[in-house]
């Protein structure tokens, strides 16, 4: 269906995400960091793209604020995963450009709907349909 | 949606989890005394985070509730409300032994030690109050009227996971937009989350829907209010709505009135009160849990021993495998070419072939036995901690020094040598190194050095545990040793052999029994496990300068590096580790003590002759000392010389173990294959020592003796 990255340090967190995903019938490529999926990001395209908040190295935020510099996914939806619940955190994640977050714990049935969301949402937008045609 | 199994990936979660923590513990180790390490402060905070985030999402809730604590007080002290002073590490390093509790109990299906747990928390929660006010720490419950609950301290810690205040009665005005349904919120589907949460009652607003013919069918027209009874707090109710903010209008009131009702996630806040309540909390407490305390403590602080049965392997060192392999299959090809005999090919190409076999197998065997290598650093990293401990219970000053941490040797050999290394560096700061005080009177530095080394020398690995303590005391060792009766009153040892003597079961001069050492068990099984690992120990001393153990052992278990050696019709094995050397002896070396013991000088030291052929009762090619060759074996500083007909190839062997397939032998530690299918027995050199030492040598055969 579509085609979605994840990035997340943590291998069970990143696994979870990605088993659940491919079993909706996702294609999902899988990275341990933000340099890594940013790297990845500029080769290939993608629908969707989660990513945790709290990696080292590279943070979720200034991921975000990266792949929103670059034109290939300056419009993507981009979901943060955190267990953080601060509002202050949620602020500056939606100022760097990220579409949503998914706070921790959350279970496989809301991951996918959540992913189902924002695809539906994503495609009836008429400034980011060119940009996935 | 089918459920998805989350099980499946407990497994990573734990190993990960399991990592995460031994990172979080070298970092506060590495944290400096008395000053603010942000960058230290940061990374622990980051472990403690994802730990909880992982928990939560795999329904550990133990553990997501104690890391929530800690990660507040980590919270504190990341935005310089809380000093992390000496007090705190070492309690963050207690939290750390808890966490790896707790994640061992979830790991093995059984209860975790939860008085402890609780007692822990309590401390850490009493420690936020103190630091930060009692503001602070109710920031992580916004929004829940303050109910008694939640001013007490173990409140908090399961605030966050559900359930933790009184129910109260929200209201939730649901007012959808045109759009809501097109873009995949059903509301419905939100309904149905908010009853997950508690009670609800939901009222309908249908006053905008329309006359049927004007009626869009994908808009939606309705408005919803709900009242739901839940303990949950307003982020987890937020939580449910937090994907339409743009579909919907949604407004949610908090209850007024918190109604008191006991649920059954404060049964159990109210029965880990006690252990809370004390102002200094003890950890020893015992709380009157829901579960018996005392037996539940016995099984938890033993954790399972089961040595992990995965192993994890780098890339670049299948690569290797493959590449090895692949070049095999090409060796292959060209072999059975000329088995068919097409082309022109002369026997040198065979020769040639079957040596490129060769070298790839060697490769092939090289990097296969890669595969089972691990860095030592997986023993070393935990003696950062374990010396800390040591050092402040025993008043000593000691810096730790690690060199060579990248060394690796086989998974097996790693997991066996743990417990050896752990001893030998306890009695190091124990026995070794003085306090203080003696250190400075003796004109050294106050603080006092551990350095373990390893590094790789031949086809072994090395591993030194050296102190700059104080040595080992020749004259208690001496005195003790005639206590025991070891030697006689007027004898006069080497130092070697007083050195040694220290290996001896029951062999303690601390005078006064710690717990960290100093019972007399442990030197006798340090040599022992490492013996059965088919290494050897030896110890220096200097007096007054310190002592040094150091610890040879196979690279792996599987192979060993062979000199094959013929007696008559037999070849025997001699592990090439401990052969010093092989010579003719000449008649005029040869000695004897009262004509029992065969003695030869070699240089200066006098070392005695096993006939192998009499130990194990076979026909040898000569029985004249003078016309074989003499093998001379070293094993724990002491030598013998084998007497043997023939030196033949030196070659590794693939150990077969006797005691599976037959029973132990004295003498023998396996057999192998050799090339042309014959069996060739391998010889235990330590085991072949004592056994002749013993006496049963000369004159009666191992085989038999076994």
């Amino acid at each position: 269906m579509a085609s979605i990255l994840i990035a997340d340090d943590s291998p069970s967190m990143r696994r979870m995400v990605a088993t659940t995903l491919r079993t909706a019938g996702h294609e999902v490529i899988e990275v341990e960091d933000g340099s890594a999926a940013l790297s990845v990001a500029e080769q290939n395209s993608f629908d969707v793209i989660i990513s945790d908040m709290n990696m080292p190295g590279m943070t979720g935020i200034e991921l975000v604020e990266a792949l929103r510099n670059r034109s290939l996914h300056q419009h993507a939806p981009i979901l943060m995963l955190t267990t953080e619940t601060s509002e202050d955190l949620k602020e500056r994640a939606r100022k760097a450009g990220a579409s949503g977050w998914l706070g921790k714990p959350f279970n496989p049935e809301q991951l996918i709907s959540v992913v189902y969301r924002v695809l539906a949402r994503h495609s009836s937008k008429p400034t980011t349909a060119g940009a996935l045609a | 949606m089918s459920s998805m199994d989350l099980e499946q990936f407990h497994d990573i979660f734990f190993q990960e989890s399991g990592e995460a923590l031994d990172s979080m513990e070298q970092t506060l180790l590495a944290l400096p005394a008395g000053q603010s390490d942000q960058d230290g402060i940061n990374t622990i905070f980051r472990v403690a985070h994802s730990i909880k985030g992982g928990a939560a999402t795999f329904g550990f809730t133990e553990l997501t509730s104690f890391t929530h604590t800690v990660e507040t007080l980590l919270d504190l002290a990341r935005s310089g409300r809380v000093m992390i002073t000496n007090a705190e590490t070492d309690l963050l390093l207690c939290s750390v032994d808890v966490m790896r509790d707790l994640l061992a109990a979830a790991s093995s299906k059984r209860t975790p030690d939860s008085a402890r747990v609780a007692a822990m928390q309590a401390e850490f929660v009493n420690l936020i109050e103190s630091c930060a006010g009692r503001k602070s720490v109710s920031a992580p419950v916004p929004e829940i009227v303050s109910t008694p609950a939640v001013n007490q301290p173990v409140a908090l810690a399961n605030a966050s996971t559900s359930a933790g205040g009184a129910a109260g009665e929200w209201k939730i005005r649901i007012e959808p937009r045109a759009q809501m349904l097109r873009h995949g919120n059903d509301p419905l589907r939100i309904i149905e989350a908010l009853r997950e949460l508690g009670e609800v009652s939901v009222r309908v607003d249908a006053a905008a829907l329309p006359p049927l013919a004007d009626m869009d069918a994908g808009a939606c027209y309705l408005k919803w209010t709900v009242q739901l009874k839940t303990a949950a707090s307003r982020e987890e109710i937020e939580q449910i709505f937090a994907w339409i903010d743009e579909d919907a209008v949604i407004t949610i009131d908090a209850p007024v009135v918190a109604v008191p009702e006991q649920t059954s996630a404060q049964v159990a806040v109210a029965e880990a009160e006690p252990v809370a309540a004390p102002a200094s909390p003890v950890v020893e407490t015992k709380a009157p849990t829901s579960q018996p305390a005392s037996a539940s403590r016995e099984t938890t602080t033993q954790a399972p021993s089961a040595e992990s049965s995965s192993i994890r392997v780098s890339i670049e060192k299948l690569d290797e495998l493959i590449n090895t392999v692949g070049e095999l299959v090409i060796t292959q090809s060209m072999l059975s070419q000329f088995a068919t005999g097409r082309g022109d090919h002369s026997s040198d190409d065979l020769k040639n072939g079957l040596s490129q076999l060769e070298r790839q197998m060697r490769a092939l065997q090289e990097s296969v036995m890669r595969v089972r290598m691990l860095p030592i650093s997986f023993v070393f990293n935990r003696f950062p901690r374990m010396v800390r401990d040591l050092g402040s219970r025993l008043g000593k000053q000691v810096d730790l020094k690690m060199t060579g941490e990248h060394t690796e040797l086989d998974k097996t050999v790693l997991e066996k040598i743990g417990d050896p290394l752990v001893h030998l560096v306890r009695n190091s700061i124990d026995h070794g190194l003085e306090s203080p005080d003696q250190r400075r009177a003796a004109g050294k530095s106050a603080v006092g050095t551990i350095h373990l080394n390893a590094y790789h020398k031949g086809g072994n690995i090395t591993v030194e545990i050296s102190d700059d303590g104080a040595g080992l005391n020749r004259e208690r060792i001496l005195a003790k040793a005639r206590e025991r009766g070891l030697i006689g009153v007027d004898e006069d040892p080497s130092d070697e052999r007083v050195h040694n003597m220290i290996f001896q079961a029951g062999f303690s001069t601390a005078e006064t029994v710690s717990d960290v050492s100093g019972r007399g068990v442990g030197m006798d099984v340090v040599r022992r496990n490492i013996a059965e690992l088919g290494g050897n120990v030896q110890v220096f001393s200097t007096p007054g300068k310190g002592s040094m153990v150091r610890i040879r052992l196979p690279l792996t278990l599987a192979i060993l590096d062979g000199q094959l050696v013929r007696v008559g019709e037999e070849v025997y094995v001699i592990p090439l580790v401990s052969i010093v050397e092989t010579i003719q002896i000449h008649r005029d070396q040869l000695s004897s003590i009262a004509g029992q013991t065969e003695l030869f000088r070699l240089r200066d030291e006098y070392i005695p002759i096993i006939r192998l052929y009499e130990l194990f009762e076979i026909d040898a090619d000569s029985t004249d000392l003078f016309c074989g060759l003499l093998t001379i074996v070293e094993s724990d500083g002491r030598r013998v010389g084998i007497l043997v007909d023939e030196l033949l190839a030196q070659q590794q062997v693939v150990i077969k173990s006797l005691e599976t397939n037959f029973r132990p032998l004295v003498g023998l530690s396996g057999a192998t294959m050799l090339g042309d299918g014959h069996v060739a027995l391998i010889l235990d050199v330590p085991g072949l020592m004592s056994c002749f030492e013993s006496g049963c040598g000369r004159r009666r055969p191992a085989l038999s003796a076994a």
